[in-house]
């Protein structure tokens, strides 16, 4: 039985995940190479794209300018690096590291450390894009359009959360951290250039449609430059794009808590020796059931 | 009752039996060192312990708790300094060490935990920043923190200097003088020898021997050997008949394994009085723990030790 005083004393859990969302962000703003990457990165592209084709125009959309085009672009770019390559990376690496090893071995739940993981995640997505909508109306005098902020807010949300989730089914199944980076580039960047994220498909050859509707990243981004076109008519929220995004988060979050693992698969002891190659099998098998 | 009781335990990986049916029990407030060369079992054994590794066979129990249902409660209660395991790099000692104590009911006091291992002077260094011995310290701190009554430390000095060393076992012993179990896995002799109440020596997956430090593998009870050099002109069937055991010559000296060494010396030196003559380099000795441990895991594990 346990003793009743610790029980009254043990940290509950929403106050465990709050601390340990502020620990995850400290840590994020702490290091250098992420917050580059998901907070300078995108704006940097907003800044590039938007200053050499600053008075173009997009006639397969009304022949909106393609800074208005470009900005919901960009704001799910930001979202995608912060949440899908962020975490494919940062967990993969911490998992050789064995960071996430240690983290198992405390009394913290495991839920609680994957949530805090996402929830900064999904706070620096929403804080790039604040930053960037900020920088591309004041530079840019893009238009903010009122009756889709709603659309966009929640449109934006459910891209983080389909993109952490693919993230963490990423992470999940690649072999080590070294290939991380690799991986989460090459799994984002051939798709990002058929998804109207840079620049509009509508006038491509038809296979470029169609892969790029097979992913998420061109729903995501068709539904949130809708909700920047005044053009588009009604309260913006695109139901068939955001579907898509939710089947998607479907199938990663069953990947993630299928394959998860919290220790490198090729090293069983964590200490950094290797043993006869017949355990790794092994190892990967007993670590899921752990 | 015990802290920690396993019968019968197996693991195997694949095709590789890393642990194969090994018992012991740890009493509470005892700190219990698995000696062994690399690769022996005692890491797989520790980690079946800490819950993060099922076993295949056997009984395990841990503070009264089978610790591969993974109860909170349990880690609550338990402490764990992996071999080698990742820090948030860019938080501070303090910082993490706040993070750390707040997973567990009730911590020690952060600041407190910094002095007993001696990171004042680091206490707002990022982590990235400490060197490797001090980022040990801190897994010994993480380890700590949530005020443990059973402290797992695998190879806990392995790539200390001396002196580092000399520091992380005064520490070892003062958490046992406060009442906390420990099981400490080793590779070396002298860190079983110094800390440890118990010991027992894994090789390939089975415990060989076990015992306190002194009398493992009846050191304590065994032949002891005389050594000593022959007198000049003197040869080894000049020594007395009387003499127990029978002497052998090994390089430029005599040994002789006996049970009876005072007899043994006794017949010896008097041989000698009689003849005038100084026995050098005599001595007498006890199989130390190295022989003990050699002897027992086999001496292809000499490059180990």
């Amino acid at each position: 039985m346990p003793d009743p005083t610790t029980v009254a004393a043990r940290p509950s859990d929403l106050w465990l995940l709050w601390r340990q969302f502020l620990a995850q962000n400290k840590l994020f703003l702490r290091n250098p190479f992420s917050a580059f990457f998901s907070l300078a990165f995108p704006v940097m592209f907003l800044l590039l794209f938007g200053s050499l084709n600053g008075g173009g125009r997009i006639p397969e959309l009304n022949n909106i300018r393609y800074i208005q085009f470009l900005t919901p672009g960009m704001l799910a770019f930001a979202v995608i690096s912060t949440c899908y390559t962020g975490l494919v990376t940062g967990v993969a690496i911490n998992r050789d590291e064995g960071l996430l090893k240690r983290v198992r071995g405390t009394p913290l739940p495991p839920w609680v450390y994957i949530t805090s993981r996402i929830a900064s995640a999904v706070f620096f997505s929403l804080v790039s894009a604040v930053v960037m909508v900020v920088a591309a109306v004041v530079l840019f005098h893009v238009e903010v359009i009122g009756r889709m902020l709603p659309a966009a807010a929640v449109t934006l949300l459910a891209g983080a959360a389909c993109f952490c989730a693919l993230g963490m089914a990423v992470a999940a199944v690649i072999p080590n951290g070294e290939a991380a980076p690799v991986i989460a580039n090459f799994t984002f960047f051939p798709v990002a250039f058929v998804s109207d994220l840079f620049f509009p498909t509508a006038g491509a050859p038809a296979w470029v449609g169609t892969v790029g509707s097979i992913f998420p990243v061109k729903h995501f981004a068709l539904a949130l430059e809708d909700t920047f076109n005044p053009f588009v008519h009604g309260n913006g929220f695109q139901w068939g794009h955001l579907a898509v995004m939710a089947l998607w988060l479907v199938v990663a979050v069953a990947v993630a808590v299928r394959f998860f693992r919290w220790e490198p698969k090729t090293d069983a002891s964590g200490g950094g020796r290797r043993r006869r190659s017949g355990r790794t099998a092994a190892v990967a098998e007993a670590d899921h059931t752990a | 009752m015990a802290a920690i009781q396993v019968q019968g335990l197996r693991k195997a990986y694949g095709e590789v039996e890393a642990v194969r049916g090994i018992d012991f029990q740890v009493a509470e407030g005892e700190c219990f060192a698995l000696l062994g060369p690399n690769g022996a079992g005692k890491t797989t054994t520790v980690e079946i312990l800490e819950g993060y590794r099922d076993r295949d066979g056997g009984e395990v129990e841990v503070l009264g708790h089978d610790p591969r249902r993974g109860e909170r409660s349990l880690r609550e209660r338990v402490g764990i300094v992996l071999q080698a395991a990742g820090q948030f790099r860019e938080l501070t000692v303090r910082e993490v060490l706040d993070l750390f104590g707040g997973y567990y009911p009730s911590p020690r006091d952060t600041g407190e935990v910094i002095e007993l291992v001696g990171l004042d002077d680091k206490a707002g260094a990022r982590v990235k920043t400490l060197s490797g011995g001090q980022q040990r310290r801190l897994d010994l701190a993480l380890g700590l923190v949530g005020d443990p009554d059973l402290l797992f430390l695998d190879e806990p000095t392995t790539g200390f200097d001396p002196s580092a060393r000399r520091r992380s076992w005064e520490l070892i012993e003062s958490l046992r003088d406060l009442g906390k179990t420990i099981l400490l896995t080793t590779h070396y002799m002298d860190e079983a020898q110094n800390l440890a109440d118990r010991v027992a020596i894994i090789t390939a997956g089975r415990i060989v021997a076990s015992g306190t430090p002194g009398s493992l593998g009846g050191r304590d009870e065994g032949e002891a050997m005389v050594a000593f050099r022959l007198p000049p002109g003197a040869a080894l069937t000049d020594l007395p008949a009387r003499l127990p055991g029978r002497p052998a010559t090994h390089a430029d000296r005599v040994e002789l394994a006996t049970s009876e060494p005072t007899r043994a010396l006794h017949v010896l030196t008097g041989w000698a009085l009689e003849r005038g003559e100084e026995l050098d380099a005599l001595t007498v000795t006890r199989p130390s723990l190295e022989d003990v441990y050699l002897r027992l895991t086999g001496a292809e594990e000499l490059t180990h030790a």
